[in-house]
């Protein structure tokens, strides 16, 4: 079995507006459906309330922080699973039934590395 | 290298795949199985020649690299000496298993989570056997690209874990189609000027047709591809179908190629299959005994048929020329002027071209002629045009 981790795209959500409710009945489905793979996983505040780390010079060298994500697009990453398969395979396949994968966003599927 | 030893390496080369496929089963890594069944290649190139060939040459390989795999763990301390007895199997594989291993090795290579690039390097280097400067050369990528992509697609069956397994039967389809894709595209980067790359594909192809013999995709990319390499001697820069020398055709590749056609579309259940159609398309141009005598019916029906299933603009416009040999220019000019999406197609303005002139329009046939030429057209083709339009 590998873990994978399914990083979610999505365009930026407003809290505010009715669709979050919706669509979170569509993401409790995702959750009963997909429950024999599923180790964990979080919706994230947006991306205004992130901040990016970055160390020069080093270790203990000067740290530089810029707000914000690391990369803004239009998508930001907007949540994450964890999700634990036999394969790739099965991980795209489970990846293909999260909504963010269907309603305009994307998915990225990556093997987390196990350190025994 | 004497004739024996020859034979020796087409042996070696013919069961490396076999072994590497199993070897790769039985270790989970694609590296290792490479570095055991690359020892066992080069110890059989040396002992071989002086020593005879072993009765059975793949169970021989087989126990070899499997011998060189444990060393390497071993050495490498990467597992446990249990782990590498565990390894140790009985010699004797059945034959279905080390072809269920081969079918798993063809999968993996060409699976859609690999990029196309990384999907052609990768059957290259494992199932044609061809070492990374080869395939570098073969693809015109330096070495150090084609090295990085090789590693970045092992990386990726083994890390992200893609599996080693055939698809399922309801998955085939799809998945052949990406093989298919994979092995035609090997094909055409040989197809001009670079007769290795075509001869693995058509290698590839025949070990496709081996494992899979009802499939009218396998069979009818096979019987394409000995159909279009029938004629490289006599297309030898670049001469059109009308005026090569038929005589120059490879007449054994025609009559196997065509009997594959006959076999894929007896095979084929309902929906026909773009390969067997198009190989359907090569067989027409191979039986006909010159270019005036081709059979422009069939042609133009089998497009029809290519049309149902692979719709686009290049069929379209040689399905239109095929309909100028039957139905005159006119007919077969306002098909290709018809068609959308093809301004930078070179061929669609040299077929203009063409038609053009085949219709007195000199001046228009110019202008299509300098279209051509400035969408890069190749050199012998504009050559050509360009005598039978301004001589």
């Amino acid at each position: 079995m590998t873990t994978y981790l399914a990083l979610i795209y999505t365009p930026e959500m407003d809290w505010d507006q009715s669709k979050p409710a919706e669509m979170s009945g569509e993401y409790a489905e995702f959750n009963r459906a997909a429950a024999a793979v599923l180790r964990g996983g979080n919706a994230l505040y947006p991306t205004a309330t992130a901040t990016t780390v970055r160390v020069s010079g080093g270790k203990g060298g000067d740290v530089l922080t810029t707000d914000g994500p690391y990369a803004e697009t239009k998508e930001a990453l907007t949540g994450y699973y964890v999700l634990e398969c036999a394969d790739l395979e099965e991980a795209v396949k489970t990846a293909a039934q999260i909504p963010a994968a269907w309603n305009g966003g994307v998915v990225e599927v990556r093997p987390i590395v196990q350190f025994s | 290298m004497t004739t024996a030893g020859d034979a020796v390496a087409r042996l070696v080369r013919e069961e490396r795949a076999r072994v590497l496929a199993t070897l790769i089963r039985v270790t989970g890594s694609v590296d290792l199985a490479e570095d055991a069944t690359q020892d066992a290649v080069v110890r059989a190139l040396e002992t071989w020649p002086r020593d005879g060939v072993p009765a059975n040459p793949r169970a021989w390989l087989l126990v070899t690299a499997k011998r060189q795999a444990i060393d390497h763990i071993r050495r490498e301390g990467r597992r446990t000496d249990k782990e590498a007895a565990a390894m140790e199997p009985p010699v004797d594989e059945a034959p279905e298993e080390v072809r269920d291993d081969l079918l798993r090795l063809v999968f993996t290579c060409c699976h859609p989570f690999l990029s196309l690039d990384a999907q052609v390097a990768l059957a290259l280097r494992t199932l044609a056997g061809l070492s990374t400067a080869e395939v570098a050369r073969g693809l015109l990528v330096p070495e150090a690209t084609m090295a990085k992509r090789l590693v970045r697609a092992k990386q990726k069956i083994t890390g992200a874990g893609i599996p080693y397994r055939v698809p399922a039967a309801e998955e085939l389809p799809d998945r052949l189609a990406g093989v298919a894709t994979t092995v035609y595209l090997i094909f055409n980067e040989g197809y001009d000027g670079r007769p290795l790359l075509a001869a693995e594909a058509i290698r590839l192809g025949r070990v496709l047709a081996e494992l899979m013999p009802d499939e009218p995709t396998v069979l009818g990319l096979l019987a394409l591809m000995l159909l279009q390499e029938s004629r490289r001697a006599a297309r030898a820069g670049t001469v059109l179908l009308a005026d090569q020398d038929r005589s120059l055709w490879d007449g054994a590749a025609i009559k196997e190629g065509v009997e594959l056609v006959g076999v894929a579309l007896r095979r084929t259940p309902d929906r026909p299959d773009r390969y067997v159609v198009q190989a359907a398309i090569a067989a027409c141009h191979a039986l006909a005994p010159s270019y005036d005598e081709t059979n422009w019916d069939s042609v133009v029906s089998w497009y029809d048929v290519l049309l149902t299933v692979h719709d686009t603009s290049v069929v379209r416009l040689n399905r239109a020329a095929a309909v100028a040999e039957r139905d005159g220019a006119e007919a077969g000019l306002a098909l290709v002027d018809a068609i959308t999406g093809l301004d930078a197609y070179p061929w669609w303005h040299a077929s203009r071209a063409e038609l053009l002139h085949r219709l007195g329009d000199k001046d228009s046939a110019r202008v299509a002629f300098d279209r051509a030429v400035a969408a890069g057209i190749n050199a012998p083709t504009a050559e050509h045009l360009r005598r039978r339009i301004f001589d």
